[in-house]
């Protein structure tokens, strides 16, 4: 049954590339106007649960629900207007290295919204500010390192003010201090607008600070889900060793 | 070894390459379906129009010049055996304005452009960059493949002009100025024997060349896997394959229309 606070649910999720099969009946109900973060091992799947969530890759089995609404007999249409409704930030920031650091922050708006240009301007500004990233409009995102390249991803993917918002690892490859002020970032954007965000994270601090909910992926499926202090309380030992990072334990490490 | 494997082997090779041919079908209809829905990007056309065509004359001219040159060179050793000299110019002319000046035109553009469309997109893809269109809800089709589509097949014909120009003038400068054939007959012979006609054919099949460079260009970068290795791939297979179809399709419009 989807609980009514639901706007994504993710039901009985099969998906394989080629012979390896990445989710194995993975099932995760995202709670509207929460930030839930995923949590797992690398390479076990996690931007495909994303991806899935936006419609970007098809399950081969299962079912994703959106506001109760099965995605996947969207045509173009509908799925671009359902998209209309979502940010999201890529791994790698995906910004388009053939524009500008604000010409990619302002291209969701100049597609999407009604704004002049001064207002577009203005809102890019904005966003660029709140990322740390003032005065590094005119770069191409080329000259920029790995955590600007991200930080403009993730004003490029706040840009529209979505109502749900995706973020692939916002905080990895970033300093301490920049991790804190993503996190405090992601928070506050969900505080004040009442978004959705989904965050895939391997920084477990920063995912006690900032979840309403925590989802461990493991082997395909989503092994645990609950609040900070249930997942940190959790007497499941593959949660147990994760959180503690601990390499014996069993999960099997190398 | 079985003795049926050669024949498997030719098997899948011709599946694969009707498969490629099916998928490269199914881009030109969706590229043909979006040509007819806005927000038409005229500002990305014009982009891809400089890039096409304005940046690929210096390298059409050049083609355009030695070969009209080299061919009126080779046609005046073979014409003075039984003292044609006279039809030298006519030849040339006719032989740029149907074929030379639109295959030469198109596989140059090919080797500078549609490489550069394959090596783009294919970038693009595998930095997840095409996946950032879907999700921003603009459709890569439109955005990515429409303008380079477009811009090709006006860019085509309108450099494919300028080789002929510059071809029949390579040609007189060798067959006038070198090899001394009159300058008047060099002319009269090509009004007399080029119809406008052969240079509107000419400029059609541009088009054409102009439509299958852009795209196996964009749809070996759009389908590209495998990092940069697979960008390196695409690029390859997208200037074989279209300098390949670019040649067969010359056969088939030539025989189609003269």
């Amino acid at each position: 049954m989807a609980k009514p606070d639901a706007i994504i649910e993710l039901r009985d999720i099969h998906k394989s590339f080629g012979a390896q099969k990445v989710l194995d009946g993975l099932s995760l109900s995202v709670p509207r106007g929460r930030i839930t973060v995923i949590i797992g091992r690398s390479g076990g799947g996690k931007s495909v649960i994303l991806k899935h969530m936006i419609g970007l890759i098809k399950p081969d089995q299962g079912q994703v629900l959106v506001d109760g609404r099965d995605i996947r007999p969207l045509d173009d249409r509908e799925i671009n207007e359902l998209r209309k409704r979502f940010g999201m930030l890529f791994q790698d920031a995906a910004l388009f290295d053939s524009m500008t650091v604000f010409e990619n922050v302002a291209f969701p708006l100049r597609e999407h919204s009604r704004f002049g240009e001064k207002k577009i301007r203005e809102v890019v500004e904005e966003k660029l500010g709140l990322v740390g990233l003032t005065g590094h409009g005119e770069k191409m995102p080329s000259q920029l390192s790995g955590g600007m390249r991200k930080r403009a991803g993730l004003a490029r993917a706040i840009a529209l003010e979505p109502e749900i918002i995706l973020f692939d690892e916002p905080t990895t490859g970033l300093d301490p201090l920049m991790t804190d002020a993503i996190n405090r970032l992601i928070q506050n954007t969900q505080e004040k607008l009442g978004i959705t965000a989904v965050v895939i994270s391997h920084d477990l601090q920063g995912a006690y600070q900032v979840a309403h909910q925590i989802a461990m992926l493991y082997q395909g499926r989503i092994i645990a889900a609950g609040s900070p202090q249930e997942i940190r309380s959790s007497d499941d030992a593959v949660v147990q060793q994760f959180i503690h990072g601990r390499a014996e334990g069993p999960i099997e490490v190398l | 070894m079985t003795p049926t494997r050669p024949l498997e082997a030719m098997g899948r090779v011709v599946m694969r390459g009707l498969e490629q041919a099916g998928e490269i079908l199914l881009l030109l209809v969706q590229t043909g379906l979006w040509l007819m829905r806005p927000p038409w990007r005229m500002r990305l056309v014009f982009k891809q129009m400089e890039f096409v065509g304005v940046k690929s004359l210096n390298v059409t001219i050049l083609t355009g010049v030695f070969t009209g040159g080299v061919f009126a060179l080779q046609t005046y050793h073979g014409f003075s055996l039984f003292g044609a000299e006279s039809l030298v110019g006519s030849t040339v002319a006719l032989a740029l304005a149907r074929e030379l000046g639109p295959v030469l035109t198109a596989l140059m553009v090919t080797g500078r452009a549609g490489s550069a469309m394959a090596a783009e997109l294919g970038t693009m893809r595998v930095t997840e960059q095409i996946d950032a269109l879907y999700v921003m809800a603009v459709n890569p089709v439109q955005y990515l493949v429409l303008p380079r589509v477009v811009a090709s097949v006006v860019m085509l014909p309108l450099l494919t002009i300028v080789a002929d120009y510059v071809g029949i003038l390579g040609g007189y400068v060798v067959g006038v100025h070198l090899l001394g054939i009159n300058s008047g007959i060099f002319v009269a012979k090509i009004i007399e024997y080029v119809d406008p006609e052969d240079i509107m054919q000419g400029l059609f099949k541009a088009a054409i060349f102009g439509l299958i460079l852009s795209l196996v260009g964009c749809f070996k970068g759009f389908y590209t896997y495998g990092g940069a290795e697979g960008v390196g791939r695409a690029t390859t297979e997208a200037v074989v394959l279209a300098s390949v179809t670019i040649l067969a399709a010359d056969y088939v419009l030539t025989a189609l229309m003269f």
